[in-house]
């Protein structure tokens, strides 16, 4: 069989970089706006009293509102979510293995070139943290740590060890810091180590590096499974330090996963238009399709299941969550945006087969999943970070483009350092014979 | 049952002959009346040229059908002949109505599908059914070729299943 190499184009290039900087001119616009001020203020009056609430409860030593909130707020949610959507990438290559999966042979190499934003990732993760740290998140600050007397949170003084551990509580958070940079390098060092001994099967041939994938996928699958938990606790629930939920792991994982099926589809989908994956039949995008559809079904399934024992079991403490997103007029619209687009629209556009066979399908349902699940984060985030000053805007779309762009990006140029399909994985002939 | 038909047999061994000869006999012109097999066959509704089955619809209706029995009955229950506060939540309390709407959605769509399914394959306990050849459930695939449906001679019938590899052709009045 003929090899297939991606060609990342000059022309691909070109109009990636346009939409970056399109993406850099929205942002520089929204910030624009945002350091005019008004608006906001008048936003804040109609939010309603639960907002307020919310503001005062978690106040402390905030002062007042700053353009650059938001702009630190806006990094976040782009880091945390790229970032998850780099990392489900590997983890769909490493579950085809661990799997045993054969239908999949011929398109693993896609998902597996999302590992190559994880360093970008780590280090735009850890930059921001250093700049926007103090803004985004409650805990780092010191006060909260003093004697309840003299004005500590004893809630928070009871959670410091999760941040601060071993060094005493409200200093510099060696514990959360030293496990994102845990994170970051081990899955690298996986993502690496999973693509390395990918190529090289391409010149050995035989099974030899198939069941050494295998080892190396369940090894990531099970440090992933510790890891992305506790990161969706690190980099978003800590936002809301008093509230807690024990689903917010799966919540997250569901949301990212859901997401990096999608891209997955698309990108196949495309390539496939461009003449490229001559190996991929209706079969194999009937089968992403069908990922996409029972996951964005599993994300509401986590997703209400959340609410539902918050919004039922009505104590204070849980359901301030809610009334800061559902019960304020501010961000109830994305609220309900939020389960239109990840639930409802994947739901009833793919219900059918001939819908989930359909390239056309695809290419409409998986931008909107996709930027579905980016508004998700946003829900998780924002409200926690900027209270009723949180909108929805230039400076939202900007950024989200600018990662975007850069996340595509860096994925095509992965691609293209290798053959599309691995022309000697011993399970290509039975994804070529795939029929479902 | 009222009136038999005259049927031709083909005895078939393997699956792989079975599929090709199923696209022979159809290319020879004869309508197959039915193919019987011990397993499922894959890619066997294909060479038959069977319509994509419309079960799925039916499932469809079934379950909007349970979704709103779920939400009428809750609404009329909680909402408009007994409205009760429970919980500190108002009369409609749509979200805590949701897991009682998804297990009907789920109950009636199932129930509907298995129950339109026995309707019209005519699977009912007292039902008979059409048994061409006991080995069908055991090592043989089965060919059956209504005479009655066929323009065909039932000579050149024969010759046809024979030559598409039938180990045996039987006849047989059911």
């Amino acid at each position: 069989m003929a090899e297939e190499t991606f060609e990342f184009t000059a022309k691909t290039k070109k109009n990636l970089f346009i939409f970056i900087a399109v993406g850099f001119v929205l942002t520089a616009i929204g910030i624009f706006m945002s350091m005019g001020g008004g608006g906001h203020h008048e936003v804040a009056e109609a939010a309603g009293h639960g907002a307020h609430d919310a503001a005062e409860a978690a106040g402390g030593g905030h002062g007042e509102f700053h353009w650059y909130q938001r702009l630190f707020a806006n990094l976040w949610i782009n880091n945390v979510f790229f970032a998850g959507v780099a990392l489900v990438g590997v983890l769909f290559f490493a579950i085809q293995y661990a799997a045993q999966v054969g239908w999949s042979a011929g398109i693993k190499r896609i998902p597996l070139s999302f590992g190559a934003w994880i360093p970008f990732a780590g280090v735009l993760m850890l930059v921001t943290y250093f700049i926007a740290g103090h803004d985004i998140f409650h805990w780092t600050h010191s006060d909260l740590y003093l004697p309840v007397e003299e004005g500590g949170d004893k809630i928070i003084s009871g959670k410091g060890a999760y941040f601060f551990w071993p060094l005493e509580n409200g200093t510099f958070p060696i514990f959360f810091l030293g496990r994102m940079v845990i994170f970051f390098g081990v899955w690298y060092m996986l993502f690496n180590k999973l693509k390395s001994v990918a190529y090289e099967e391409d010149t050995v041939g035989g099974t030899e590096k198939w069941y050494k994938l295998r080892k190396l996928s369940a090894i990531f699958i099970i440090f992933f499974a510790v890891s992305s938990s506790m990161s969706a606790w690190d980099w978003v629930m800590s936002i809301d330090t008093h509230w807690f939920s024990t689903m917010f792991g799966w919540y997250n994982f569901a949301s990212w996963w859901v997401s990096g099926l999608a891209l997955t589809a698309l990108i196949v989908v495309l390539l496939k238009d461009k003449g490229y994956l001559s190996i991929v039949n209706s079969n194999h995008i009937h089968d992403l399709g069908k990922f996409v559809f029972a996951f964005s079904i599993f994300w509401t399934y986590i997703w209400f299941s959340q609410f539902l024992l918050i919004y039922y079991a009505n104590i204070p403490e849980e359901t301030i969550y809610f009334v800061e997103r559902w019960k304020n007029g501010h961000y109830a619209p994305l609220f309900y945006l939020n389960l239109g687009v990840n639930f409802f629209f994947p739901f009833l556009v793919l219900m059918t087969r001939d819908a989930k066979r359909h390239a056309r399908f695809i290419k409409v349902v998986a931008p909107v999943v996709i930027v579905g699940h980016w508004l998700d984060f946003y829900l998780m985030i924002t409200p926690g970070t900027l209270k009723e000053n949180g909108g929805f805007g230039f400076l939202e779309l900007g950024l989200m483009f600018v990662y975007a762009g850069a996340f595509v990006f860096v994925i095509l140029n992965q691609l293209s350092k290798a053959p599309l399909y691995a022309k000697n994985h011993p399970m290509l002939e039975e994804s070529l014979h795939h029929h479902i | 049952m009222a009136h038999t038909s005259n049927y031709i047999l083909g005895v078939y061994d393997d699956e792989d002959v079975l599929l090709k000869a199923i696209k022979n006999v159809r290319e020879g012109g004869v309508k197959i009346h039915e193919v019987y097999s011990p397993f499922p066959v894959h890619g066997i509704d294909d060479v038959l040229g069977y319509k994509r089955s419309r079960l799925t619809i039916v499932a469809f209706l079934f379950g909007l059908l349970g979704t709103s029995l779920a939400l009428t009955m809750q609404f009329g229950m909680m909402t408009i002949d007994w409205p009760m506060i429970i919980g500190g939540k108002d009369y409609a309390p749509v979200p805590s109505f949701i897991p009682v709407t998804f297990e009907l959605t789920v109950l009636l769509a199932s129930f509907g599908m298995v129950g339109t399914f026995m309707i019209i394959s005519n699977l009912k306990p007292w039902g008979k059914a059409k048994l061409f050849d006991k080995r069908i459930t055991d090592d043989k695939h089965i060919m059956a070729i209504d005479l009655g449906n066929n323009q065909l001679e039932e000579s050149a019938i024969d010759k046809l299943l024979k030559d598409s590899g039938a180990s045996e052709v039987n006849k047989k009045t059911l």
